[in-house]
């Protein structure tokens, strides 16, 4: 018995002693410079896991590339799975901010995740990054002191190719169809709205629901007259669709537009001949022939066996942002106003996907490229067949006039010649 | 609204509803002869898929494709009834939660061999075409899902109906003791039943790879589909998962045709009304 009670005791005394060392050790790390970390939200498992992995690819293989070192302190990446969720994604940003410590919160794939994300990035005073979530709002109308965009927003890349489409195709009429919620509302809404501008008239909106995988009742609908057909998909939707608007008998005869993610690269190599012509628009194309993306796209290959998704360009480039941003204030991250500042003041000219700056409102000024599929080596490719430098997410028009039109939505442009 | 809508959208509703009926009739079997609600029902369409799909790539023949899914998932639903879910046999929860448990291990096990890209099988040449009929344009193979569905359909009619396998089915569906007890081997029969449902989803899993496409997710996305058909239709009721099928169909497409935004309750608000003035379904018995 007594016997029992020592050894109690002992273990008690020896965990005090461990505990004391835990936790007297952590401050003086800090100061001495302990790990910078970065916590990363990812979908890496359930159905969007693809983009997840993509996501994680990248960002590991720039921070693989400097050694997980910056400014003389070591990175730690701490990756959490949301499951594609947005309660899920919501708890692990917490978990990551208030038990790991993270000094920059990043990743995130939904746009509801991104606007359930910034009130926390507010509350926590966390400087956080979004490299893929894309809706307008996160950083037109609803913006967040803490939060930086490094990606891009739907509409961006959609105003461009509207104009693009309507000068240089001199299509008239066009059919748009495209999934019913946010990100297809906004990317059908800049395409509708520059194309109008510029004297084009779109005459029929398809809006398709989420759970559709049989687009036939709405394909089979499509107005005869039209000149061409403008589609906003992603991910499985996107490989069907195409297939489908084949298996129509529309292919050859109404020319197929889309926005960048309907040929994305995480999509494009599972396709067939069906997608041949297709034209798209976005900030980036595993094809782009600049040294940066060369090079990223080659190291990317080998580390994932893939050709370089949109997903994967933008994560590499958003942990090199981070890093770039740890550096300028000299790897004082627990300075967390000051790498808030260093964020926003990040421009560089070699990202694989071109130069890139960053306006007032936290999102980037890029270039924006109109892409076309082509068969290059037996391979599908997204070629780049306009260049469009510096493409603010107000395109030409005036910010502040800009902000006063209501965001795009279901039926915002309205749709005079339907 | 022209009447080549009308003709169009109903080809579209009923080669949507072929698949279904491809996806649910085993479903229905599978709960009639045994009273199992098998959750696990849509794995089986997704892994039927992600196997045929290997399949084409090997070899690039879409027949063997068809062949090698429904084999290998035939095998896989009689692993699970012979070694998991017999030894369960009337707990209906402990049932539920084993299948679940199984769709989901199914969904990680595709995940890790397949990746999470989604992919579309590849079809042959002579399904790719288009018939056309005037201005009207018909999609070759959706001919084909519904030329197969209703050779299936005809098949398990004039097996159930006209032979001595069949009457010892539609014993056991009816009345599990007294079939038992007049010397049908129903544990054979059973396992029979579950690998013939098994291989009839994954046959669905194939050929809706070559337009839905294969990917993660598909599995739970088919599920409400067929437990729909089969409780508007009449649980283990063959001419209910028939007519169950072309109804979910015909109500899918029309619905999403017409009314986009109202997509599932135009789909779910028929079957609550079916299921308030039937409530065994249209063919089913109580």
């Amino acid at each position: 018995m007594k016997m029992k009670v020592i050894l109690v005791r002992t273990l008690a005394a020896g965990l005090n002693v461990a505990l004391a060392t835990t936790l007297a050790v952590p401050p003086t790390a800090h100061a001495q410079g302990g790990p910078i970390k970065i916590g990363l939200l990812a979908p890496l498992t359930g159905a969007a896991s693809a983009l997840g992995k993509d996501m994680l690819n990248g960002t590991e293989l720039y921070l693989d590339g400097i050694g997980f070192q910056a400014a003389g302190r070591k990175v730690e990446l701490i990756v959490e799975d949301t499951e594609g969720n947005t309660a899920t994604a919501l708890t692990k940003a917490r978990k990551l901010v208030e038990q790991d410590k993270v000094h920059v919160l990043t990743g995130g794939l939904l746009a509801s995740t991104g606007y359930a994300l910034h009130p926390l990035a507010e509350a926590q005073r966390i400087p956080t990054t979004y490299p893929v979530m894309s809706s307008d709002d996160l950083t037109q109308r609803k913006p967040a002191k803490w939060v930086v965009r490094t990606g891009w927003n739907s509409s961006q890349s959609m105003h461009v190719f509207g104009e693009w489409v309507a000068k240089t195709l001199k299509y008239k009429r066009i059919v748009t169809i495209g999934l019913d919620y946010a990100f297809g509302w906004e990317s059908v809404g800049g395409f509708q709205r520059t194309f109008e501008d510029n004297g084009g008239q779109v005459i029929q909106k398809i809006w398709t629901p989420l759970n559709t995988n049989d687009f036939a009742p709405f394909v089979t609908q499509i107005k005869r007259e039209a000149d061409a057909v403008f589609a906003v998909f992603f991910g499985r939707a996107a490989l069907q669709f195409v297939k489908q608007y084949e298996t129509a008998g529309l292919k050859g005869r109404v020319p197929l537009l889309g926005n960048g993610t309907t040929t994305d690269e995480s999509v494009l190599p599972q396709m067939g001949d069906e997608a041949l012509g297709i034209m798209t628009a976005l900030h980036y194309s595993a094809a782009l022939d600049n040294p940066a993306n060369q090079k990223f796209a080659k190291a990317f290959e080998a580390k994932a066996g893939k050709i370089p998704s949109y997903y994967a360009e933008t994560c590499y480039t958003n942990a090199r942002w981070i890093v770039e941003a740890v550096k300028a204030i000299g790897g004082r991250v627990e300075d967390r106003e000051a790498l808030l500042a260093a964020l926003r003041r990040v421009e560089l000219r070699d990202f694989p996907r071109g130069p890139v700056s960053i306006d007032r409102w936290g999102n980037p000024v890029q270039n924006i490229y109109v892409r076309r599929v082509d068969k290059v080596g037996g391979k599908l490719q997204n070629s780049v067949i306009a260049t469009f430098p510096a493409v603010s997410q107000f395109w030409k028009y005036d910010p502040d006039e800009y902000l006063k039109q209501p965001l795009y939505t279901r039926d915002h442009p309205p749709c005079p010649h339907c | 609204m022209t009447a080549e809508f009308w003709i169009i959208q109903t080809f579209n509703g009923l080669s949507y509803g072929a698949l279904l009926f491809l996806l649910a009739s085993g479903l229905s079997l599978i709960f009639g002869v045994m009273r199992i609600v098998n959750l696990a029902h849509g794995s089986y369409f997704m892994l039927g898929g992600y196997v045929g799909l290997s399949v084409v790539w090997r070899t690039g023949s879409f027949t063997a494709a068809l062949v090698a899914g429904a084999v290998a998932i035939a095998l896989i639903g009689i692993g699970m009834e012979r070694l998991f879910l017999r030894r369960l046999s009337g707990q209906t929860l402990g049932q539920v939660l084993m299948t679940i448990g199984f769709a989901l291990m199914f969904q990680d096990l595709a995940l890790l061999i397949w990746g999470g890209d989604p992919y579309t099988i590849p079809l042959p040449a002579a399904l790719q075409g288009i018939v056309t009929a005037g201005a009207l344009r018909f999609p070759t193979y959706r001919i084909f899902i519904i030329v197969v569905a209703t050779l299936v359909g005809a098949a398990l009619w004039i097996v159930l109906d006209r032979t001595r396998v069949g009457a010892m089915i539609r014993a056991a569906v009816d009345d599990r003791e007294m079939a038992q007890g007049v010397g049908i081997h129903v544990p054979v029969v059973s396992l029979g039943v579950f690998a013939l449902g098994a291989a009839l989803a994954a046959l669905g899993g194939v050929i809706g790879g070559g337009f839905l496409g294969v990917y993660p997710g598909a599995d739970f996305e088919v599920l409400p589909y067929a437990f729909v058909v089969v409780i508007v239709g009449g649980l283990g009721s063959l001419p209910g998962a028939m007519v169950g099928s072309l109804l979910v169909g015909l109500l899918d497409n029309f619905g999403k045709a017409l009314f986009p935004e109202l997509s599932y309750f135009t789909l779910f608000a028929p079957m609550a009304l079916i299921l308030a003035l039937r409530p065994t379904g249209l063919f089913g018995r109580a």
